[in-house]
């Protein structure tokens, strides 16, 4: 086995326990951050390096944020809960084996080359953008869109109503 | 003698990692250009926090350091050690896994950032072909440093103080992109040795072809620096560590090496922001004119990050610091259409490249210009208000 991959999956399983299992919730926000990385480290050991940054910088840099801001901001008590997993057990058992058979029929499904397969030439950002621009434009779009239709809507969550009888705010 | 002096480096480099076995020869590679890089960035930022005292000094009228060594030159020496042999606290209810790791997690990816830069003709760490990505995926991995710095602390200030660094860097880091994007337009990639070698040749009259010499290009330089001084959180948009308002924020429960480890990794960013834009912007390596071209190439680098220092220490020493409210309105009301402005004035120029009638430049410049300068002067008529029509007025100590 590669130790690199072996060192990042190890890295990453056991910072997806840690986000499960621990009891502040920011704490799990940070483990989280933690298995961000560990994937970022696979795409890059992938050869995927574009994909690497961009997960770093999506995920890492804005994503995380949001999941803190979120949780800091809007729960003042209750964030001290217990760990995620002690939720109704019989539901959570039955959605991870779901999980992990669908995966595990995928993967043995899938026809794998045989012997090693030859090492891909990393792909240059270049054709990845013209791809995106040409072929994958409608997914583009639709992303976008989705995105924006978000935004909007968290922007009509927040705004808040102003107060009956006037625009001002009232003295303090 | 041009080519020893461009090589001389390289061949420094290539000296000493022949004397390891022929195994390790790699390793030995990587790990001399990861020293180099940190020694040359930390004895910068020793050189810099001297310079930047100096100078603060003398546009205050005041000697500044000047008791320890000539000059006051081993005051950073001095600094370092004193902030070694200080206690390090950490606070009883501090998690403390968190507090320790956070001032390494805003050290280490600044220190990663910096190896993509083409520091000279044949000196890169790192040749990426998404190398401005790199860069700034590492840059924002810094903004969960603070807040853990914030969070960790378990102090509602620090917390506080983390919430607002980081409200800043989020709002910044869209300018900082959509400056950077127009140089990534002109010049089709997002490595930064491309964009060094898209700003080859000369004008006529032997001026460099740099992209600060185009009106797209000074408009984003402008913005870029603009922005970079917000993100690396120096005056005038110093107030996550604003030490009379916020009590320092995020660095309120912080003593000792750690708290000298967060400015280090605030000035190793300057410099990486600053060596960006350069690298974007004012050519890189190159040199300014063509009879000066004997320069080695990271002589010329240099200078041009010293430059680029020097305007941060004068900025520094002259405006006063933002309000909170005029922080956020400068960003996401001023600075963000004018980077969209300045992207379209960016693919403006590509779209017209091919014009070749008489004056085809001049009406090129007009077109560009006017794509940026007129949303400039709109929107700082409009959101300066009744504020701009009249008079200006300077009110001191009134």
């Amino acid at each position: 086995m590669d130790p690199a991959f072996t060192l990042l999956t190890l890295g990453l399983l056991a910072a997806a326990t840690a986000a499960m299992s621990l009891r502040h919730l920011v704490a799990c926000a940070l483990c989280l951050v933690a298995v961000f990385l560990a994937g970022a480290g696979l795409f890059l050991h992938l050869g995927a390096e574009f994909l690497a940054f961009a997960q770093v910088l999506v995920y890492v840099g804005a994503i995380s944020i949001l999941i803190v801001f979120a949780l800091l901001l809007t729960r003042t008590r209750g964030a001290e809960s217990a760990p995620l997993c002690a939720r109704p057990r019989g539901w959570g058992l039955a959605v991870a084996g779901g999980v992990t058979g669908l995966l595990l029929a995928a993967v043995g499904t899938a026809r794998l080359p045989a012997g090693a397969a030859p090492p891909r030439p990393a792909v240059p950002v270049r054709e990845l953008g013209l791809e995106l621009m040409s072929r994958q434009v409608p997914a583009l779009l639709v992303v976008g869109l989705l995105l924006t239709a978000a935004l909007i809507g968290a922007v009509v969550l927040a705004l808040r109503e102003p107060p009956a009888g006037g625009e001002k705010e009232p003295p303090a | 003698m041009v080519d020893l002096l461009e090589h001389a480096p390289l061949t420094v480099g290539r000296w000493i990692v022949q004397r390891v076995p022929e195994a390790w020869q790699p390793v030995a590679g990587a790990l001399l250009g990861a020293a180099v890089l940190v020694g040359v960035f930390a004895g910068l930022f020793a050189l810099t926090t001297w310079l930047e005292r100096k100078g603060l000094a003398r546009m205050q009228n005041r000697p500044g350091p000047n008791r320890v060594g000539p000059a006051g030159l081993l005051q950073p020496a001095a600094d370092g050690l004193k902030m070694l042999f200080k206690e390090d606290l950490r606070p009883f209810a501090a998690e403390r896994w968190v507090h320790t790791l956070a001032p390494l997690l805003k050290v280490v990816p600044v220190v990663c950032a910096l190896a993509v830069i083409p520091f000279g003709r044949h000196l890169v760490a790192l040749d990426l072909d998404a190398g401005l990505v790199f860069f700034f995926a590492m840059g924002s991995v810094t903004e969960v440093a603070l807040f853990m710095a914030g969070w960790g602390s378990r102090n509602k200030y620090s917390l506080l103080g983390a919430m607002r660094a980081i409200a800043q860097l989020i709002s910044y880091e869209v300018p900082l992109a959509l400056a950077a994007l127009t140089a990534v337009l002109v010049a089709g990639s997002l490595s930064l040795p491309a964009i060094v070698d898209s700003q080859a040749g000369w004008y006529p009259g032997g001026l460099a072809r740099w992209h600060v010499f185009t009106p797209w290009g000074l408009a984003g330089v402008v913005l870029f620096f603009t922005a970079a001084t917000a993100k690396a959180n120096r005056a005038p948009f110093d107030l996550p560590e604003g030490e009379s308002e916020i009590i320092a924020g995020h660095l309120v429960e912080y003593s000792g090496f750690k708290y000298a480890l967060f400015f280090l990794g605030e000035y190793l960013l300057l410099f990486g922001y600053s060596a960006v834009g350069i690298t974007l912007f004012l050519g890189g390596w190159r040199a300014p004119v063509a009879w000066l071209e004997w320069i080695p190439s990271y002589a010329w680098f240099a200078l041009k990050l010293l430059a680029c220092i020097a305007g941060f220490i004068w900025l520094r020493g002259t405006v006063p610091r933002l309000r909170a409210d005029q922080l956020m309105h400068f960003a996401w009301k001023f600075l963000l259409p004018l980077g969209l402005a300045a992207n379209f004035a960016a693919v403006l120029w590509q779209a017209t490249a091919g014009w070749t009638f008489a004056g085809a430049t001049l009406v090129r410049w007009a077109l560009a210009a006017g794509l940026v300068l007129v949303p400039y002067q709109v929107l700082g008529r409009a959101l300066l208000g009744t504020a701009a029509a009249g008079p200006r007025r300077y009110r001191f100590a009134e």
